[in-house]
This record gives C-alpha cells, structure tokens and sequence, in this order.
C-alpha cells in the first residue's frame, strides 16, 4: 500500500483495537454470546444450531473489522450482512418477534460491557465505536426480518385472493361466482375479472353473483359489483345477484346505493331458477309413482 | 384516403366486422355507409362485431350508441357481439353503459337474438 496518510494509520490502529476487543485471548466472546442470546430465545432454537450461526457471524464481524469497516453498508461488511440476512429472515418465518430477532445482535454489546469497568481508555473508546457498528447491524437486522415479514404477508394475500374467487359453472350457459368473506376493492376486482373472462370463455348469458358469505359492502365494493354487473350486460350477459344478507340490504339502501335494474334474488337456488328459465330450461317435477 | 369498414349483408341481418383500431374518421365514414345500407337493402337487424377490438376510448363507445339510434330510427335494431372483458370494463370505467344497445356473447347468439326478436315483432 503506498498511501501511509495519518488517516490510514488511525483506521489501522481502530481496526486492530475493535478485533482486539471481539477475540480477547483466553475469552471465548462467541461462546458467551450464543449463552447470553440462548438464554432469551427460551430454547426455541437448539443451542448447536445458535453456535453455527453465531460463530460465523462473530467470525465475519472480525474478519470485516480487521478490513477496516467502520459500518454495516460498508463493503467489507457484505460477508456479515448475508448472515445477518438469513438469520433474521429464519427468524422471521419462524414467528420470533422484532426483539428476539435483534436482540441476537445485540447481546454481543452485553457481553463486552466488562471493558467499560476494567478496561483501558482505549478498550472503552473502541467499545463505544463497536457499538455504534453494532447499532447498525441490530437495525439491519430489523430492516431486513420487516422486509420478510411483509413478503409474506402479501405472498399470503395473493394466495388468499387466488384461493377465493372460483367461478363455478353450475349448467350449461349459466356461471356462477360464491363470494365468501369480506370484500375489498382489489378482491372485488378481481372478481370482476375472473368473472367476465369466464363468461367468453364458458360463453354463459347468465351469471349469478352469490355474496351468502360476504359479512359486510361499503360504497366501494357495492360500486364495483354495480360495474361487474354493467360490463357483463355490455358483454352480452345478464347478472343475478343472489344472497344479500338482511343488513346488507339495509346498509345498501341507507348508502344510498341506486340498485336499480339489477336482478336481486333471495337464495342462490331461486337464482339458478330465474337464469334456467331465461336460457329456456325448463324444469318439470315429477309426479309420485312417475319414477 | 381512409380505411373503409366492409359492411356485410345475411339475409336481413348487416353485420359489420371491425377488425383494426378506429380512426375518428373511419368512424364518421362508417355511420353515412351503414345508414345508406340499412336503408337500401332494407335491413332489420345490425350486428356489430368488436371480437377484434382490444382498446377502446370514449369516442368509440359513443360511436357504438350512435349508430344505434340511427339504426333504431331507420327501423333496424342493433346487437353489439363479442366485446372483451378489458373492453366492457374500460367502458364502464368511462362511465359508457350502452342504453340502448343490446349485447351478445358472439356472432352466433347475436343472430339468435335478432331472430327471436324480429319473430317477436312479426307475431
């Protein structure tokens, strides 16, 4: 290296200073900090595995401070934020909270802290720059465990919204949608579209939109119903809608809501009736003895 | 030199097919040959086919309002075939409803439906 500049010669002595205080001779750090961070994950995580981990994220920290990295977005830190990242995205999928998560990271500063009461004036200045460092890797930490934690909840939303909209086709020229549970509007609007699709592609003239399930509509979501049932009717189809539950119909009403010209039927069955009757089925019981 | 929509004659049925995105005065040129059509070859029925059609703005869905009234002053009733799904929403959207214009699936079910109407009609 030819720049021997003051500053480079400082970064060289913190950097030796800081690895000095994470591997003191005769003082297994890892050790004590995988019993430290035991102790609050309650055996949740087997100790075998905590002491892999801990071990290569203490062996990491190490090596990127001896690099001289004086912060977590430091490129000498790549190593230690890859570990950092698995760790907490394991913890996040394994339903640990925020605070046991960093807690991991953090527990190093208490195994340290007997420096600040025997140590040096140099040892307590390098420890308060080694926490700083480690701030930042206990906010990474958390960055990163929200950042799955929110992955997973929209993965979860998708597959909710994938899961809840079959259309069903219950006779020839006649679908069907049951919607269950409550209704929002990207839900709603997805509705709508599996719903006109199914339509060209089933080539139906009736479809019976069925919301027994749905607890509760608000202006929007009765909105987007509204428009399902218009686009159907430009499509060349007609819409039923089946199942309005008694406060539904009372809020739908006290909203304001114009219903108007939209088939509305008690049951699915009387439903299924009316858009039978329209395709030109008909349907005839039996006679007893008829059999 | 604009493009011309072909106009097409099944019995008393006119069908037209539009195959390609419309030009306002594609549009305009369209309406003068289907009313000159409705009346020449005396028809009762116009189909309109929009299978085709992928994007729609607001000057085509009153395009398709209107040749519908000009239709149903000239004694002929309109049906509206084949819209695709992203069509009928983006019409909703715009707030386009199509009063007065019936609607059907396809071609086939269109036919069917001027049939039963005009029966109705004669009846």
């Amino acid at each position: 290296m030819t720049d021997v500049g003051g500053s480079h010669v400082a970064e060289q002595g913190t950097a030796v200073e800081l690895v000095g205080l994470l591997s003191v001779e005769g003082r297994d750090v890892a050790g004590e900090w995988v019993k430290q961070v035991a102790g609050t994950l309650k055996g949740r995580v087997s100790v075998a595995e905590l002491s892999r981990e801990l071990g290569e994220l203490h062996e990491a920290l190490v090596q990127a401070l001896g690099q001289g990295a004086a912060d977590v977005h430091d490129e000498q830190m790549s190593e230690v934020r890859a570990l950092l990242t698995e760790l907490s995205r394991n913890r996040a999928r394994q339903g640990f909270s925020p605070t046991e998560t960093a807690v991991g990271v953090f527990a190093l500063k208490q195994v340290l802290e007997p420096v600040l009461q025997d140590g040096t004036s140099e040892e307590i200045r390098a420890f308060g720059r080694l926490s700083r460092v480690l701030d930042g890797l206990g906010l990474f930490t958390i960055e990163t465990y929200t950042q799955t934690r929110e992955e997973l909840i929209s993965a979860q939303a998708e597959q909710l919204m994938e899961l809840s909209t079959p259309v069903v086709r219950l006779w020839d020229g006649v679908i069907a949608v049951p919607l269950v549970g409550t209704l929002d509007s990207a839900r709603t609007q997805v509705v709508m579209e599996k719903l006109l699709q199914a339509l060209v592609e089933t080539g139906s003239e009736q479809a019976i939109i069925d919301i027994t399930g749905v607890p509760a509509v608000d202006t929007q979501v009765a909105q987007h119903l509204l428009k399902t049932i218009v686009a159907a009717r430009l499509m060349g189809a007609e819409c039923t809608v089946s199942g309005i539950r008694p406060q539904i119909a009372q809020t739908i009403v006290a909203l304001g809501i114009e219903f108007d010209g939209i088939v509305t039927k008690a049951s699915l069955a009387d439903a299924l009736k009316l858009a039978l009757r329209k395709s030109g089925v008909e349907m005839v019981a039996r006679k007893a003895g008829q059999l | 030199m604009t493009e011309r929509v072909p106009i097409l004659r099944i019995g008393e049925v006119l069908v037209v097919s539009i195959q390609f995105d419309l030009e306002d005065q594609t549009v305009l040129r369209l309406q003068e040959d289907l009313a000159e059509q409705i009346v020449r070859r005396a028809a009762r029925g116009v189909i309109i086919d929009i299978t085709a059609l992928e994007i729609v703005d607001s000057f085509v869905g009153r395009m398709l309002a209107t040749i519908a009234e000009i239709s149903r002053m000239l004694d002929a009733e309109t049906v509206v075939v084949g819209m695709r799904p992203a069509v009928a929403i983006t019409l909703v959207e715009l707030g386009l409803s199509l009063g007065g214009v019936s609607t059907a699936l396809d071609l086939e079910k269109g036919l069917a439906r001027l049939r039963r109407s005009t029966i109705s009609d004669e009846a």
